[in-house]
C-alpha cells in the first residue's frame, strides 16, 4: 500500500495528497536523488505526498552552541542544520528533505574557527574547505586531509562546503571522510545531553544516516599533532579530472621508525560500502613492514577484500574492488614518501 | 538570385574578411548585460510549469485538473485539449525532418506517455511555489505499459509497440504488422559483392553508441504574451525564431503574422533548440490567462524532456587490396529516434563513407522508436555515429595492411569530381589538404611514451544553404544597420557585419548588426546546418550589392551622368575611369545626407534560397595515455585540421573546431544517458552526465585549410558541424594503439576500458 | 512563512531586499534585484554559471540562501567593469574570442577574477583546475584558458 504521507495544512484548509486509482505506477513515484556527495542507493519517494518544496521552511542563525541546541530541540527532528549548504540546498530543491526550520550554524564563532595548540588542531565544523585548505599548519601536518577536502566538488563548492556537512550528509563517497578516518580524527558533538567526542569512523551508520542522536550536531573536529616521521595521503578515482563523486576513495596515514619500518598505520576507504570504512586488515598489512612492494600488494589485497560495493551509474562492483587496491597502493607510497621526508 | 560565382577567388584581397576584430555584441556578453531566454521579466507575469510523466510508457486514461484550477493563484491549466491535433505532415527543421502529428504529441502527450518526462499538463500561476503546488493537484490516471529502451530489442518481433499505426516505410512489400521501425533507407553504388571478392583484406565490426545530449548550458526558456484579440509576442531562446513562429502558429491554430517571435541571445543550441517544447505551452497558457507566462526548464527537465541524439548499433564492413585501395564498403545503421520517428539515420547513411572515393558502396539504415525522449539534431546529426564506426574500421584496415593511417586515407580520399554514395559529384573539397597538413604537422612526429597512443580520423559534413533574408538600412549619417534573421549562436553576427563592411568598402565599426524578430524580415530558415556564415553571409553580400546599386544611382543623379559612369570603390561612389573630370567621390554619409532629395531612404535587401553550400572535411590527430590499472584515458594532445573555404573571422572558425572537438571527446569518453530498469533516467544532471571540464582537456591546436567554395562570393564553407565528426574515432584509434584493444562501444569510460585491459591480460596469461 | 528582510552590499552598493527563506541568492539576484548577469545552468552547483564572490570567496549563488547574504558583500559580473572601463579579463576574453554563445562567460569571468586575486601567476594547469567548476560547451576551454593567462600577465605588468 503506497504511503500517502501526512496530511498537510494549506492556507487554512486541510487537504490530503491523494493517489489516483489504477496500477501501482499511478503515483508520481520517482527516484529522488540528492546530488552532491550523496548516497549511492536510490530512495523512491512518493513525490505527490510531499509538501511544496521549502514552503514551510524558516531560517534562524544562532550565535552560540546552546542557542543552536535549543532551536533543534524545539523542533524535534523537523529542523536541519545548515553549514555550507552545498548538500542541503540540493536536497531542499529536489524535495529530498523537508525541514520546518533551517538552523544556520555559521554564525557561531567556534564553528568557524581553526585553532592549533600543543595537542594538535581543532577545526570548526562550519569552516569552509577553502579556509581549511589555506591553513598552513593543517596543510603541513595533515596534507592528506587537506588534499581530500580540496577535492570536494569545485572551487565554488569548496568556498562553502564544510567538514561537518561532508560527514553528516553521510554519503559513502564523501571525499574528506576516508582521510579523516586515516588521520584518526575525532568528531566533537554537541546536543541536549552536553558534548561528547566520537572517532569519525563511528559517525556514518548507513547511506544518509548518522549515529547522532536527535538534536545533536557536529561542532568540530580534532586532529592530533602527527607523530614524527608520519605522512598521510588521499587518492580517489573519478571518470573525469574534477567534479565527480568518488568512485573509490582511499586515505592512508602511516608512521615510520628511524629504520624505515612502519609502526603505525590507518587506512580509510570510501565509496565501496554503505558507509566509509576503517580497514584494520589493510593497516595490518603495512605495520611491521618497510612499505615495500610485498607489503603494498598485501595492502591492496586487504583493501579490495574489504569492499562491499554496488553497481551504480558511477562504477561497477568489479571495478571498485580492483581500483580500491590500486589506489591503496598508490596512496600508501605517497604517505611513505611524506613520512620519510619528515 | 542564387549562384553568385566569383572569378579568381584565390586572388581576391580582403580588407576586413580574414581579420580578427572584436565582436559587436561582445561587451554586452562580458558584462552580463546581454539578455538570454530566462533573463526577461515583464509586469504581471505568471510562472508556468509542466507536469511530466513518471512512466516510460503508459496509456493516459484520464486527467483531472479541477483541483489545480481551483487553487488560489493558479490562472490557467492546459492539457493536450488546448493544442491543435495536427495530421501527419513532414517538414524540414534544420537538417532533420519533423512531423506535425508527432510534434503536437511530443509537446504534450495525447493518447500515451511515451517516455519518462513526457509533458502531460501545464499550469500558470502567480509564483513558482504555487505552480509547483498546482502540479501536485493534477490527477493523472495511467495504465503503465511495458517499455523498450534499446534499439535492437525494439526491433524484435514481440517488442512493446509504441505506435500501433507504424508500418515500416521503405520496405517491399509493406509489412502486415506494425512495428517500432519507422523507416528503412538504402544508398548504394556499384556492386559490393564483386568488390569484396576483389579485396585482399576484409574487416567487419559492430559498434554500439549511447544517446548523448547537446549539453547546452542554458536551459530552454521563453516568455509568451497573448492579447485578448489573439495577437501574440513570444520571447524565447531558439536557433530559429521563424521556425518557432511556424510551429507554434500551427499548434495553436493561429495565423503566422499574428505571432511575433523574438530570439533572445542563445546560450548554446548545437541543434537542440531547433524544435519547440515550452513555447506552445507558454502561448496556450497565456492565451487562457490573458497574462504573460514565463517558462524555464530545470536542468533535469532538459535532460529528460528535450532532444538528445540517437544511440545506435552500427555494423561496418570494408574490403581493400593489399596495396591499400578500398574495393567495397557496407554498413547497416540502426538508430534510435526516441518516442517518435525521425532519427538522423538518413544523413548518417549518407555521410558514412562520404570522405572516400568508392565504386562499390551499400548503406542501409533503420529509424527505430523507443521509449526515450524524441531525438533532436546534435551537430552534424547522424554523422558522428556512422563515421565513428567507419573511421575505426579504416584504422584497423590501415594497421592490418601495414600502412600509415594518413597514407591509407590519401589513397582513397574523395576529391573534386568524386561521386558520393549518396548521389552528387563533389565540387572542390579539402580532404586531401587536411590529410597532408596532418601528416606534416609536428604533432604527427612527436614521440610517444609507454601507455600512450596516437589516433587519426577524418570527417565529413554536407552543410546546407536555405531560405534567408537580410536588410541593410542606411542611416542619415552614413552608418549602416544590418538586420539578419538567423540567431547568433557562436559569433556569426560579427562575420556578417564583416562581410557587409567588406562589400561596402567601409570600416567594420560603421555597421551595426542586429538579429531581427519575425516581423522585421522575410522568412529565414534556422541557424543550423552550418549555414549562417554561408547563407546569411550570401544574403548580406547580396543586400550590400543591392545597396551599392542604389547608391550609385543616387550619385549618378547628383552628378547628372549615366549610372554606368559611376563605380563603387573603397566605400565611395566614384566617377568611372575618365568620365566626369574632377568629381569628388561621394561617401555613404554624403549620399545619405541628400537621400530624401534624390529619391528617398536607401535600403539594400536580399531574399534568397542559398544554394551551393560546400561540404567541409576535416582530419583530427589525438594523443592519449591509458592508465592500465584504472582504465582512465587522458587526452594529452589534440590537433584539429579543417577546410573552411574562406575563414571570415578565423578566431570563430577556430572556436568551432575546438568546441566540436571537445564535445566529441566527451562523447567518446564519458557521456551517456543511463536508465534504470523501469525506464527512468538516472543521470539528469551535470554531476552524473559528464561533459568535459576545463581540466579534462589540453589546448586544442587548430589548422585552417582554405579550399574556396566557388558557389559563395567569398568562398565560404560552413564549418560548425564537421568538428564533432572525427573525435570519437580519433580517440578510439589512439586508445587502440595505446592498449592493443579495439573499443567498439562508446563511451570508453574507465570501468569498460579496465575490464577490456584485464580480459586481454588474462587471455595472454592463459595462452 | 513571511519573508526575511536582508541588507547586504552588492558590487559595492548597499542593498536591501525581501526574500523567502527557501529562495537562493541566485533567485534573489535574478528575480528580485533583476541582476540577470549571473545565470542558472543547473541549480545544483555543477556548472558554475551562477558564480559570484561572497565575502571574498568564490561560490555558486544557487547553493547560498538569500537570507545567508545578510551583512555580506557580494560581487557579481555586473560589478566587474569600472564605469566604461572593462576589467583586463573582460578585455582579454573579447580579444581572444574566449566566448561563443556567452552564457557561461559571466561565471568564468567572476571565477577567473577570484583566481587572479589569489594567485596572480597561475600556470595553465592551475587555471584549468581552478575553473573546473565552470562548464563551457561551446569553446572547448582553449581560448578561455589563454585569455585568463594573458590577463594575468597584463595585470602583473601594470
Amino acid at each position: 500500500m503506497p504511503d500517502l504521507g501526512k496530511p498537510r495544512r494549506f492556507l487554512g484548509g486541510l487537504y490530503t495528497a491523494h493517489a489516483s486509482v489504477g496500477s501501482l505506477g499511478a503515483h508520481l513515484v520517482g527516484p529522488v536523488k540528492a546530488d552532491r556527495g550523496s548516497q549511492a542507493v536510490d530512495e523512491r519517494r512518493i513525490i505527490r505526498a510531499r509538501q511544496p518544496q521549502g514552503f514551510w521552511m524558516d531560517y534562524r542563525s544562532p550565535s552560540s552552541v546552546q542557542e543552536a541546541v535549543a532551536l533543534l530541540a524545539a523542533h524535534d527532528g523537523a529542523a536541519h542544520v545548515l553549514a555550507g549548504g552545498t548538500d542541503l540546498l540540493v536536497k531542499l530543491r529536489t524535495g529530498f528533505v523537508d525541514p520546518k526550520l533551517v538552523v544556520d550554524v555559521k554564525g557561531i564563532p567556534r564553528l568557524r574557527a581553526i585553532e592549533s595548540d600543543a595537542r594538535g588542531f581543532r577545526i570548526g565544523a562550519a569552516a569552509s574547505c577553502a579556509e581549511i585548505g589555506e591553513h598552513a599548519g593543517v596543510m603541513a601536518a595533515w596534507p592528506g586531509v587537506v588534499e581530500a577536502l580540496r577535492l570536494i566538488g569545485s572551487t565554488q563548492i569548496q568556498g562553502r562546503a564544510t567538514l561537518g556537512g561532508n560527514l553528516c550528509n553521510a554519503s559513502p563517497a564523501a571525499d574528506s571522510v576516508p582521510a579523516l578516518i586515516a588521520a584518526g580524527a575525532l568528531c566533537q558533538i554537541a546536543g541536549p545531553g552536553g558534548e561528547r567526542e566520537v572517532p569519525v569512523e563511528n559517525i556514518v551508520s548507513g547511506p544518509g544516516r548518522t549515529s547522532l542522536a536527535r538534536g545533536e550536531f557536529v561542532v568540530g573536529f580534532r586532529l592530533e599533532k602527527p607523530r614524527q616521521r608520519s605522512g598521510d595521503a588521499y587518492l580517489r578515482l573519478i571518470p573525469r579530472t574534477e567534479m565527480d563523486i568518488a568512485v573509490v576513495g582511499v586515505g592512508v596515514a602511516l608512521t615510520l621508525d628511524q629504520t624505515g619500518v612502519c609502526t603505525h598505520a590507518r587506512v580509510g576507504l570510501g565509496a565501496v560500502a554503505p558507509t566509509p570504512l576503517l580497514v584494520a586488515e589493510a593497516a595490518r598489512a603495512l605495520i611491521g613492514s618497510r612499505v615495500d612492494d610485498k607489503a603494498l600488494a598485501a595492502l591492496a589485497a586487504a583493501t579490495s577484500a574489504a569492499c562491499k560495493p554496488i553497481d551504480d551509474k558511477r562504477g561497477t562492483v568489479a571495478y571498485r574492488v580492483k581500483v580500491a587496491g590500486v589506489l591503496a597502493r598508490r596512496a600508501a607510497r605517497i604517505a611513505r614518501e611524506r613520512a620519510a621526508g619528515r | 538570385m542564387n549562384d553568385v560565382t566569383m572569378k579568381g577567388l584565390g586572388e581576391r584581397q580582403f580588407n576586413v574578411v580574414g581579420t580578427r576584430p572584436l565582436r559587436p555584441d561582445g561587451v554586452d556578453k562580458v558584462t552580463g548585460r546581454a539578455k538570454f531566454g530566462a533573463d526577461l521579466h515583464v509586469p504581471n507575469m505568471l510562472i508556468g510549469k509542466v507536469l511530466r510523466s513518471p512512466h516510460a510508457h503508459a496509456r493516459i486514461l484520464s486527467i483531472d485538473t479541477s483541483k489545480a484550477q481551483a487553487l488560489p493563484g493558479v490562472k490557467a491549466v492546459i492539457t493536450s485539449a488546448d493544442l491543435c491535433d495536427l495530421p501527419s505532415e513532414f517538414i524540414p527543421a534544420g537538417e532533420m525532418m519533423v512531423n506535425f502529428r508527432d510534434m503536437t504529441r511530443n509537446v504534450m502527450a495525447r493518447e500515451k506517455a511515451l517516455y519518462e518526462g513526457h509533458a502531460v499538463a501545464a499550469v500558470a500561476a502567480v509564483s513558482e511555489a504555487v505552480a509547483r503546488e498546482a502540479l501536485e493537484l493534477i490527477d493523472v490516471q495511467y495504465q503503465v505499459l511495458p517499455h523498450v529502451l534499446d534499439v535492437a530489442q525494439a526491433m524484435e518481433p514481440n517488442a512493446p509497440l509504441l505506435h500501433d499505426n507504424m508500418y515500416t516505410i521503405g520496405v517491399e512489400p509493406r509489412p502486415a504488422q506494425p512495428s517500432n521501425v519507422a523507416k528503412r533507407v538504402e544508398f548504394a553504388l556499384g556492386d559490393t559483392a564483386a568488390g569484396f571478392a576483389q579485396a585482399d583484406v576484409v574487416i567487419e565490426r559492430e559498434f554500439i553508441t549511447k544517446p548523448v545530449h547537446q549539453g547546452y548550458i542554458e536551459p530552454h526558456a521563453c516568455l509568451a504574451s497573448v492579447s485578448e484579440d489573439g495577437q501574440a509576442d513570444l520571447w524565447c531562446t531558439t536557433q530559429g525564431q521563424f521556425i518557432v513562429r511556424g510551429f507554434c502558429a500551427k499548434l495553436l491554430g493561429m495565423e503566422v503574422a499574428k505571432l511575433r517571435v523574438t530570439a533572445s541571445e542563445i546560450g548554446g543550441g548545437f541543434g537542440g533548440k531547433t524544435v519547440v517544447y515550452l513555447e506552445p505551452l507558454a502561448l496556450a497558457l497565456s492565451r487562457k490567462a490573458c497574462q504573460p507566462v514565463k517558462m524555464v526548464m530545470s536542468r533535469a527537465e532538459v535532460f529528460r524532456a528535450s532532444g538528445p541524439t540517437s544511440g545506435a548499433r552500427v555494423w561496418v564492413k570494408i574490403g581493400a587490396t593489399s596495396k591499400g585501395r578500398i574495393t567495397a564498403a557496407e554498413a547497416v545503421l540502426k538508430y534510435q529516434a526516441g518516442a517518435f520517428q525521425g532519427s538522423p539515420v538518413q544523413p548518417g547513411c549518407m555521410c558514412a563513407f562520404a570522405p572516400y572515393d568508392l565504386d562499390n558502396v551499400r548503406v542501409v539504415g533503420f529509424d527505430v522508436v523507443v521509449n526515450r525522449p524524441k531525438v533532436a539534431a546534435y551537430r552534424a546529426p547522424g554523422g558522428p555515429i556512422s563515421e565513428f564506426a567507419v573511421e575505426s574500421v579504416i584504422d584497423e584496415l590501415a594497421k592490418r595492411l601495414s600502412l600509415d593511417p594518413i597514407e591509407f586515407r590519401l589513397k582513397n580520399a574523395a576529391k573534386e569530381g568524386t561521386k558520393a554514395a549518396y548521389g552528387p559529384k563533389f565540387g572542390p573539397i579539402g580532404l586531401v589538404q587536411t590529410l597532408e597538413a596532418a601528416r606534416s604537422h609536428p604533432h604527427y612526429r612527436a614521440p610517444l611514451e609507454a601507455n600512450q597512443g596516437r589516433g587519426v580520423a577524418s570527417g565529413f559534413w554536407f552543410n546546407i544553404g536555405g531560405e534567408t533574408c537580410a536588410t541593410l538600412n542606411l542611416g542619415e549619417d552614413g552608418s549602416v544597420t544590418l538586420v539578419a534573421g538567423t540567431p547568433d549562436i557562436g559569433g556569426s553576427r560579427a562575420s556578417l557585419a564583416m562581410m557587409a563592411a567588406e562589400e561596402l568598402g567601409i570600416a567594420l565599426d560603421k555597421v551595426r548588426p542586429v538579429i531581427g524578430d519575425t516581423s522585421a524580415l522575410g522568412f529565414n530558415f534556422l541557424t543550423g546546418g552550418s549555414r549562417v556564415t554561408f547563407s546569411s553571409g550570401m544574403a548580406v553580400i547580396e543586400a550590400a550589392r543591392d545597396m551599392i546599386r542604389r547608391l550609385c544611382e543616387r550619385a549618378a543623379k547628383v552628378w547628372e551622368v549615366p549610372v554606368e559612369d559611376v563605380v563603387w570603390e573603397y566605400g565611395h561612389a566614384c566617377p568611372a575611369n575618365g568620365a566626369g573630370g574632377e568629381r569628388k567621390p561621394l561617401s555613404l554619409a554624403d549620399i545619405a545626407r541628400t537621400a530624401g532629395k534624390t529619391g528617398g531612404p536607401i535600403v539594400g535587401n536580399a531574399a534568397i534560397n542559398a544554394q551551393g553550400a560546400g561540404p567541409s572535411l576535416a582530419t583530427h590527430v589525438v594523443d592519449v595515455e591509458v592508465d592500465p590499472e584504472t582504465g582512465k584515458v587522458t587526452v594529452l594532445r589534440y590537433t584539429a585540421i579543417q577546410d573552411a573555404g574562406k575563414a571570415v573571422h578565423p578566431s570563430y572558425v577556430e572556436g568551432q573546431m575546438q568546441g566540436g572537438a571537445v564535445q566529441g571527446i566527451g562523447w567518446a569518453l564519458n557521456e551517456e544517458y543511463i536508465y534504470d530498469a523501469s525506464g527512468r533516467l538516472e543521470n539528469p544532471g551535470f554531476l552524473d552526465y559528464r561533459i568535459p571540464v576545463c581540466s579534462d582537456v589540453p589546448m586544442i591546436d587548430t589548422v585552417i585549410v582554405e579550399v574556396p567554395n566557388p558557389r559563395h562570393p567569398y568562398g565560404v564553407r560552413g564549418v560548425g558541424e564537421t568538428p564533432i565528426v572525427p573525435p570519437m574515432a580519433a580517440i578510439a584509434n589512439a586508445v587502440a594503439r595505446a592498449t592493443g584493444i579495439r573499443f567498439t562501444q562508446l563511451p570508453m569510460s574507465p570501468p569498460r576500458v579496465l575490464e577490456a585491459i584485464d580480459a586481454k591480460r588474462a587471455a595472454l596469461a592463459k595462452a | 512563512m513571511p519573508k526575511h528582510h536582508v541588507t547586504a552590499t552588492i558590487n559595492g552598493d548597499p542593498v536591501e531586499f525581501l526574500c523567502a527563506p527557501e529562495q537562493t541568492l541566485l533567485d534573489v539576484l535574478r528575480d528580485v534585484l533583476y541582476l540577470t548577469g549571473s545565470k542558472e545552468g543547473c541549480g545544483s552547483g555543477d556548472c558554475g554559471a551562477c558564480s559570484v564572490i561572497l565575502d571574498g570567496r568564490l561560490v555558486c549563488a544557487c547553493l547560498v540562501l538569500g537570507v545567508e547574504a545578510q551583512g555580506c558583500s557580494v560581487e557579481t559580473i555586473e560589478g566587474m567593469a569600472r564605469g566604461d572601463v572593462l576589467h583586463p579579463l573582460q578585455r582579454k576574453f573579447l580579444e581572444q574570442a574566449a566566448l561563443q554563445c556567452g552564457v557561461c562567460t559571466p561565471g568564468f569571468l567572476v571565477a577567473a577574477k577570484a583566481l587572479l586575486e589569489r594567485n596572480p601567476q597561475p600556470t595553465e594547469t592551475e587555471v584549468r583546475y581552478w575553473l573546473a567548476g565552470n562548464l563551457c560547451r561551446c569553446t572547448g576551454y582553449d581560448k578561455i584558458v589563454r585569455a585568463v593567462l594573458d590577463a594575468a600577465a597584463e595585470i602583473r605588468e601594470s
